[in-house]
């Protein structure tokens, strides 16, 4: 039985949010791909930012996430996918949404499969994926898909913006690289300690 | 068990009145402190060791050779002696001659310092941390043990023919813990050489310490210095205390709130749950600190941070007097209570005296 988990991250602030709109439909655009990979469960995990600012900021000045906080990255890290959309702010993801990725843990989504989305007022925004998301998930070594989906406001009242498409394609994408993905395991240094002789040597140079 | 304060030497203002004290204050405020947990019973005071404003203690054993003289049985330590942008061949003099001086009362704890600038200061790159104290050690830990030392590696100068002095009091190296807050590596370390590892658990939640703890009591088994929970664990404690447990809450807030760590952050309630920090009662103080036994298993060294934060003397002093009178002596009494009895104490100057004798009388009778 192969069943799949997608973290489905967004960091709308208003509630309904078009950002987790559009991250619903990349979900469910995911999940339709991935059974036709043969999944017999894909399970999506709505991750709201909005819902830990708090714990975020806190986790920034103390250097550790609560409780709550650390399930959530957990479960993002743990994921066999990520789904990631923000709302363009000032010409970039916003400030939330980069927060969340910076307590990640160095390597935690090192090879892990990724789709990008956005939200903006206008289509002028739509190449922030491209050239702000894109190398932030580069930086940590996700395995991004091909295509981002980015929605404007008035994508969402017409058929021929062609947004259905995209999205279909991008979750098409996402699906691919899930399913086609070896299960990274590295190593635990707490598990595997690399022995004192070792370190003594390359600590020397040697 | 030893119980005991350490002391980061910060100079912050008094969020409740605006004063910052002068570095003299400080200074002087933290000699003050140390006496007081000897003249309240306690058995250790650690001093941090830091280059920076706006914390005061550059000079460790300026200030312990000081206490030396003014105090009789309090065992003098760090929290820590920077074993990175030190030069070992200097820490192998300085604890050696605060050693005697001390009578032996004298052990240290060994950090890498997180603060990127004072590396290149002292011409060193803060890369290269674990390497440093992965290296440092291993000289220093020669330099202490054989009389003459010839030696050559990749951070300083090499030596030929070279003898520390003086050397250790009773040919007795002083005692070294490993003091680590996420590095497994270091851990390694404090295990291969069977020396203590301190856990400075106080910022982050127990799992994590649990984990780093856990690695080095299993790796003190694998080198073969006894069973893993004989190995020397150290832990720290924080903790401000009133008798009505709202009054300490009511007084602490502010500089909870103001705290250069974790100020403007999570609530106290909140830090209080995630994190060991205790405000309340000596009797919550004392329940808190039992729970440490649970988590990480019998260890060896309990040493409470008090004064930090911009919290006056005056205050500081009341809290050490609390502590010696009415929680340490409940925590001695209760630890002491299902303890092993292979679990051992804290090495002191005199327990490595005799074990050092009982090993040659060893070889001498082989």
């Amino acid at each position: 039985m192969t069943t799949y988990t997608i973290a489905a991250v967004s960091a709308g602030l208003s509630q309904p949010s078009s950002t987790r709109l559009l991250a619903d439909r990349l979900g469910a655009a995911a999940t339709a791909a991935l059974r036709g990979h043969g999944a017999d469960d894909v399970r999506v995990v709505p991750v709201d930012v909005r819902d830990h600012a708090h714990a975020l900021t806190d986790n920034v000045l103390t250097g550790f996430p609560n409780s709550a906080l650390r399930e959530v990255l957990e479960t993002v890290t743990g994921a066999d996918g990520l789904i990631a959309v923000t709302p363009v702010f000032n010409a970039s993801y916003s400030g939330l949404f980069k927060t969340f990725f910076d307590v990640i843990e160095p390597g935690a989504l090192e090879g892990v499969p990724v789709l990008l989305g956005a939200t903006g007022g206008t289509a002028r925004h739509s190449l922030a994926i491209d050239f702000a998301l894109r190398p932030l998930m580069a930086y940590l070594r996700a395995t991004v898909a091909p295509t981002g989906v980015y929605a404007a406001s008035e994508d969402w009242g017409s058929e021929e913006s062609g947004l259905a498409a995209r999205i279909e394609r991008a979750g098409g994408e996402l699906a691919a690289l899930v399913a086609g993905r070896a299960p990274a395991v590295a190593p635990d240094p707490y598990e595997q300690p690399t022995p004192f002789e070792q370190l003594l040597r390359s600590a020397s140079g040697a | 068990m030893q119980f005991g304060l350490f002391s980061v030497g910060d100079v912050t203002p008094d969020p409740t009145t605006g004063r910052t004290p002068t570095e003299g204050e400080r200074i002087k405020a933290m000699t003050a402190i140390a006496q007081k947990a000897e003249e309240v019973g306690l058995d250790v005071f650690a001093t941090g060791e830091h280059h920076n404003p706006p914390f005061v203690p550059s000079s460790p054993t300026t200030m312990l050779g000081y206490l030396a003289a003014r105090t009789e049985r309090l065992i003098l330590s760090t929290a820590t002696t920077l074993i990175t942008t030190n030069d070992p061949v200097k820490i192998a003099e300085d604890y050696a001659m605060l050693q005697h001086l001390a009578d032996g009362r004298a052990d240290l704890v060994l950090g890498r310092g997180n603060t990127g600038p004072v590396y290149p200061w002292f011409g060193k790159d803060i890369r290269d941390g674990i390497d440093l104290a992965i290296e440092n050690y291993h000289l220093l830990h020669r330099l202490w043990r054989e009389d003459v030392v010839d030696w050559q590696g990749r951070f300083r100068t090499p030596l030929q023919s070279f003898t520390s002095t003086p050397r250790p009091l009773d040919g007795v190296p002083p005692f070294v813990w490993h003091g680590s807050i996420r590095s497994p590596e270091i851990a390694e370390q404090a295990a291969y050489y069977g020396d203590g590892f301190f856990a400075n658990n106080i910022f982050w939640p127990k799992e994590h310490y649990q984990r780093l703890i856990g690695l080095y009591r299993q790796r003190f088994e694998h080198y073969g210095h006894g069973s893993a929970d004989q190995a020397i664990v150290g832990l720290g404690g924080q903790v401000f205390m009133r008798k009505n447990s709202q009054d300490a809450v009511r007084e602490f807030r502010p500089y909870f709130d103001n705290a250069p760590v974790y100020g403007h952050g999570p609530s106290m309630e909140e830090f209080m749950k995630e994190t060991p920090l205790t405000v309340g009662s000596p009797q919550e103080v004392i329940d808190r600190t039992l729970r440490f036994r649970e988590d990480f298993g019998d260890y060896q060294r309990q040493l409470f941070l008090m004064d930090h934060a911009g919290l006056p003397l005056e205050t500081v002093l009341e809290q050490v007097e609390l502590l010696g009178t009415e929680v340490v002596p409940v925590l001695r009494r209760e630890f002491a209570i299902g303890r092993p009895a292979h679990v051992p104490d804290a090495p002191t100057h005199a327990s490595l005296v005799a074990k050092a004798k009982a090993g040659e009388d060893r070889e001498t009778v082989a």
